[in-house]
Order: structure tokens, then sequence, then C-alpha cells
């Protein structure tokens, strides 16, 4: 007969209050490393979302996204014209708060070339923008549905598609809309004075400026290579996809990445201890029958086969309710909570290990425990 | 005792078994020079004040403590000589020779009163159908079948001591060691579990050592001994309740 079987049916009630208390303690663990995965996902999100393998920007500038950048328009037409770009686009992003049923809308505002790279991956919803005006392609994160009206700066525009996931590194939704349009909004929107120097050609920028050019390569071309032609352009700076990743990793959320993980690292230790705890006292508690086990002649085996057992039990039913729990829930958190399976099975290896550890200091107890003190009262 | 008795080797024999525990200011000495033959089918009491190392002596026979010197054989075999143990596997003695009743039936709480005697018989080795069919005999045997799906919360004192009993019975152990078996029932009960300890000593040939301050089941034991300061005195062999209730001889217990 399995003893730790046995056990626990006789004390079910409290092994699942225990197993439910700590299936919640590792559904934290789990939403925060989802948190932290959703984070770096969501901060590479707009930077993978043209599928392109180059960025070129203002020159010394890590830009787009870490830094400003702001390169003239016509550079597109040359960066197509170099050996091996299969397909070049010019891409503008700001954040724009909008007025969206009376309230205040933060949107990412992506504009692009309609026929060239950048726009938005796949629609979900509706098509893609058609016109070469007041068409926007929406997250739906935003709440926008294809139909909708939003009024951006001066003009109103249409939902025409929708994209699901797409949102800036800090969480903003993400909307497509032309290029032209894009760049009369950052006009429509910048500070009088500048647009007043930008209305008569004399500030440092023209009008027809954008934040960068994206080019797709042909498929044996080097990104490292092209981006070495390009930077003989001594105003330009090109980016390779891979770098583009690391630097918005690296430093854009790094901060963010950094206190995530520590905290938790730190709630993954935690929870460690209490599991620790939790199997210890369990085993003490059944001391004196682990000694009446003794005495009456049953074999170490079986004694720690009832403790690693009863402690293997715990840890991956609560372990299972903890991750159900975060899978159901997971949509519902206002960014992204990314369950990677990875992450999962490692977390689900941690509270094994935790629980052979735990239970090789009961088994200690067990072992050294006297069998004659199952005699006393 | 019978001629026949008495030309068998004895189950239990100890010679100069002593303990102390501590040194110094600190040492007890629970165990001076102790030897005591027991035959099978014989029922011996283990009388003495509190203190005077009657629990001592139990575990020793029990092979769960150390002496500090003496020897011992257990069923014929040599298990400790000059206070070291010299048998391997003392776990495995105790399964298959050694039957524990304890002052609290000490079963295990979350077994059944079948399961809980299946237990050492599954753990000596016996297949779990024919386990839980001899445990039942075993109860019914000691007057609790009715009881046999209950669990050890459930049943009186009394009940749960013929469960107890009946573990210790289990792997028919020719040795059967008992601190104060019926300390926990009232005397109707204990009259009862000492017949039934008598019965199994003379139906299964066992020796049986009984801790006890009872004097209402005396009776019951073939003989008597009392400890003194860890030292062992004959007090009798049989109708000596005289002798018992005489002053000054167990009245210092408490
Ligand atoms: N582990 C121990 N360490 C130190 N001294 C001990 C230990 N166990 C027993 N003793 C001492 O040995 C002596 C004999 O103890 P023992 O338990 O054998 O007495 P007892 O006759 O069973 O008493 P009681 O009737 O109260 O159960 C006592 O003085 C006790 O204090
Ligand atoms: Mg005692």
């Amino acid at each position: 007969m399995n003893l730790a079987y046995r056990d626990i049916r006789h004390g079910l009630g409290r092994f699942l209050l225990t197993c439910v208390g700590l299936g919640l303690l590792l559904g934290v663990v789990l939403a925060m490393i989802g948190i932290y995965r959703g984070l770096v996902v969501e901060a590479l999100t707009i930077a993978r979302a043209p599928g392109i393998d180059l960025w070129v920007v203002e020159a010394n500038t890590r830009g787009p996204f870490a830094e400003a950048s702001r390169i003239p328009a016509d550079t597109r037409e040359a960066i197509a014209r170099i050996a091996g770009v299969a397909a070049a686009g010019s891409i503008t992003y700001q954040t724009v708060e909008a007025e969206y049923q009376e309230r205040k809308l933060r949107l990412y505002v992506i504009g692009y070339e309609p026929t060239r790279p950048g726009g938005p991956p796949e629609i979900e919803e509706g098509h893609a923008i058609a016109r070469s005006h007041f068409e926007m392609v929406a997250d739906r994160s935003s709440g926008l549905v294809p139909k909708d009206r939003v009024r951006l700066g001066r003009d109103t525009f249409t939902v025409v598609g929708s994209t699901r996931q797409q949102v800036s590194s800090g969480g903003d939704p993400a909307v497509y809309i032309t290029l032209q349009d894009a760049q009369k909004l950052q006009f429509d929107l910048a500070p009088p004075a500048t647009r007043v120097q930008l209305a008569r050609g004399t500030g440092s920028t023209g009008r027809d400026t954008v934040n960068a050019v994206v080019a797709r390569l042909h498929p044996n071309a080097s990104p490292d290579a092209v981006a070495e032609t390009v930077r003989r352009w001594k105003h330009l700076a090109a980016v390779t996809q891979e770098a583009q990743e690391l630097i918005l990793t690296r430093s854009l959320v790094d901060r963010a990445r950094r206190q995530i993980g520590l905290f938790t690292s730190l709630l993954l230790t935690v929870s460690a201890v209490i599991i620790a705890l939790i199997i210890y006292t369990m085993t003490m508690e059944k001391l004196k029958q682990i000694a009446t086990l003794k005495l009456i002649g049953a074999p170490d085996r079986t004694i720690i086969g009832m403790i690693v057992q009863q402690a293997l039990a715990l840890g991956s039913i609560g372990f299972a309710i903890g991750a159900t729990l975060i899978a159901s829930i997971k949509d519902y958190f206002p960014r992204r909570v990314v369950l990677e399976p990875d992450n999962v099975l490692a977390l689900g290896a941690i509270v094994i290990v935790v629980c052979l550890l735990a239970s090789a200091l009961g088994v200690r107890a067990a072992l050294r425990i006297d069998p004659a003190t199952a005699l006393g009262g | 005792m019978s001629d026949k008795k008495a030309n068998q080797p004895p189950l239990v024999r100890l010679r100069d078994l002593s303990k102390h525990f501590g040194e110094a200011e600190t040492r007890v000495d629970a165990l001076r020079n102790v030897s005591l033959d027991v035959r099978a089918g014989e029922v011996i009491a283990l009388l003495g004040p509190s203190g005077s190392g009657k629990t001592t002596l139990l575990n020793i026979i029990g092979c769960i403590l150390d002496p500090s010197s003496g020897s011992m054989e257990l069923d014929g075999e040599v298990v400790l000589t000059d206070g070291r143990w010299v048998r391997p596997n003392l776990r495995r003695l105790r399964l298959d020779k050694i039957g524990f009743i304890f002052q609290f039936h000490n079963l295990m709480p979350f077994l059944d009163a079948t399961d809980n005697v299946a237990l050492v018989l599954q753990l000596a080795g016996t297949d779990p159908r024919e386990a839980r069919r001899r445990a039942l005999e075993l109860l019914d045997y000691l007057e609790v079948g009715n009881r046999r799906s209950s669990m050890p919360a459930q049943l009186s004192g009394g009940e749960a001591q013929r469960v107890a009993i009946a573990r210790a019975l289990a792997n028919q152990p020719r040795i059967i060691l008992a601190d104060e078996p019926t300390a926990a029932l009232d005397s109707k009960r204990a009259g009862i579990v000492m017949d039934l300890l008598r019965k199994v000593a003379v139906e299964r040939d066992a020796a049986i050592i009984a801790v006890t301050h009872d004097e209402k089941i005396f009776d019951r034991f073939d003989r008597i001994f009392n400890l003194r300061d860890g030292r062992l005195e004959s007090m009798s062999s049989n109708g000596m309740k005289s002798i018992m209730v005489g002053p000054g001889d167990v009245g210092e217990r408490i």
C-alpha cells in the first residue's frame, strides 16, 4: 500500500488547501515571469513588425526607438538603389494623444508608405490602408475597431483594419497611417514656433523628413555589407535588425527589465523557501509516525518514499494549479503576459528540485529520529 | 512451567546487561547487570517504581537502544556481545521476530484497522491480498473484526489497543514486548487484553514481556520481576499476589 497516498487521502482537505496556497504563489511567480517576457516581447514587437533587415537612421544615433532620428525623406530612393536591397520604405513614429469617445487615448502612430516595407504585419479584421489619406489600421488593444472614427491632430481618421498585439515598448497601442498623413500630423502637433520655421523652410529640419528608412534585403545579401555602404553617407547610420533588437532590449527597456527580473528572482527565492518550509513541517508533524514505522521494522526506503512522494505530489499539484490559473487569466492583464513553454517548464523543474531538496531535509530528520521516541506518550 | 518448555532454549536470554545514561555527576545507572531467561509460552511482568529502568530494559530487548555492556540472544541467535550489536539489520529482526505493543496504540492514523495490520505484513514481503486476508483473520481473533474498516480515531481505547496487538502479532513474532499495554484501559478491558496475550503466548509459542503497574492483572503472569534502581529481582512464580500487596513493595509508584 502506498503510505504517501493514504496519508494524503486521510487529510485531503488540508492537503488540497496547501496545494491551492502553493498554486497561488507559483501562479504569481509565473505571472511575473510572463510579465518579464511580455516586456521584452513588446519592446521588440514594433521593430519586428515590418519584417525587414536594415534600419537607416540619422548619423550618430541609435534610432529610431532608443534615440531621436531625423533624415530626409529622399533617403529612401538612395537606399533602394544600393546593391543587395530588395525594397526600402520611409517610416515615422510618434506618440499622440487622441480623443476617442470622450476619453484620451494614447496611441503610437506609425506612418509608412503603403506600397513599401514598414506597414502592419497581419491584418486580423478589415483591410490594409487603400487610400492615401485619413485611413488607419489600429491595434485591437486600443479598443478601436473598423469603422470607428478618431481625431488625430486636425484630421479625422477612419479605422479600416485591426492588428493584434502591436504595441510600443511603453505599451501604447500602435496605429498605422500613411506617411503623408503622419508627416502632416507631426507638423500639426509641433509647437507653434517650430511650425512657423518649418513653414518658412528655415528650420533646422525640413518638413519632408522621416524617422528612419527600413530596407528589406535580397536573401543572399549581407546586412553588414549593406550597412557599411550606407555609412559612407556621412549623415546616415545603419543598424541591422539584429543590432536594433539588441538596442531595444539592452537599453530601451533595460531598467524595467532588470527591475522586474530582480523582483522575479526574489519572488522565486521566497517561494522556494516557503515550499521548503511547508514540506519540512509536513515531515516534522509525522515524526512520531515515522518513529513507529521504524520501530515496527519498516525499512528506510518506505519512509523516504513516503516523504518524497508527498513532497512531489504537493509541488506538482501546486504547480499545475498555478500554471492553469495564470494561463486562464493572462489575457486580462493590461499588458502582455507571455508564457513560453520553456519558462513554464523551467519553473516546473525548479519546483521539483526545491521539493526534492526540502524532502531531503525532512528525510534527514526522519532517518535520525530514534525509534524509541514512538514509545513516549 | 512444564518440563517440555524448560528444555527448549530461551527465546530471550540476557546476561549482565547494563545501561547508564550520561557521565560523572549526571550519570544515571538505568540497568545494572540484568540477567534473565524467558522461554516460549511464558508471560512475564516487569514491575518497579517510575524511573527504575523498565522501559530501558524493553527498549534494549527490542533492539532500539544501545546497552552499555552485556550480551543478549533472541530466539537462539546472538544479537549482542559485550555491549555491541553483532547482528546486522536489526530493523529486519524487529519486523520478523519482535512485536511491540505500546501504552498508546500508535496506529497509523491514516490507515484503517485492517490496513494497519496488513502494513506490517506487507513490509515483511507478504503480497497485499494475502496481507489483508491475514489481517482480517487476526482482527477476528482479537475480537475486533467488526471494526475492520474503522480509522484509529473512530476506535475506542480498548478496540485500538486490540488492533495494535493484532499488528504486533501479524508477522508471528516469537517475542512480544509490551510497555504498559493496559494502562489506557479500564480494568475489565485490561483483563480481556491480558487474557488475549496469554492465549497468544500459549497458542503461538511466544514469549511476552510486559511492563505493568496494574495489580488487578498480576494473576495473568507466569513470573513477576521487580526492577529497583536498575537491579532485577524475581518476585514470584505466579500466585504471589499476597507478596505484592505487602507494604512497601509497589507502593512507590506514581
Ligand atoms: N535518554 C535518556 N537519557 C538520560 N536518562 C535517561 C534516558 N532514558 C531514561 N533515562 C533515565 O533512566 C532511568 C530509567 O528510565 P526508564 O524510562 O527505563 O524508567 P521506567 O521504569 O520506564 O519509568 P516509568 O515507570 O516512569 O516509565 C530514569 O532515571 C531515567 O531518567
Ligand atoms: Mg517507562
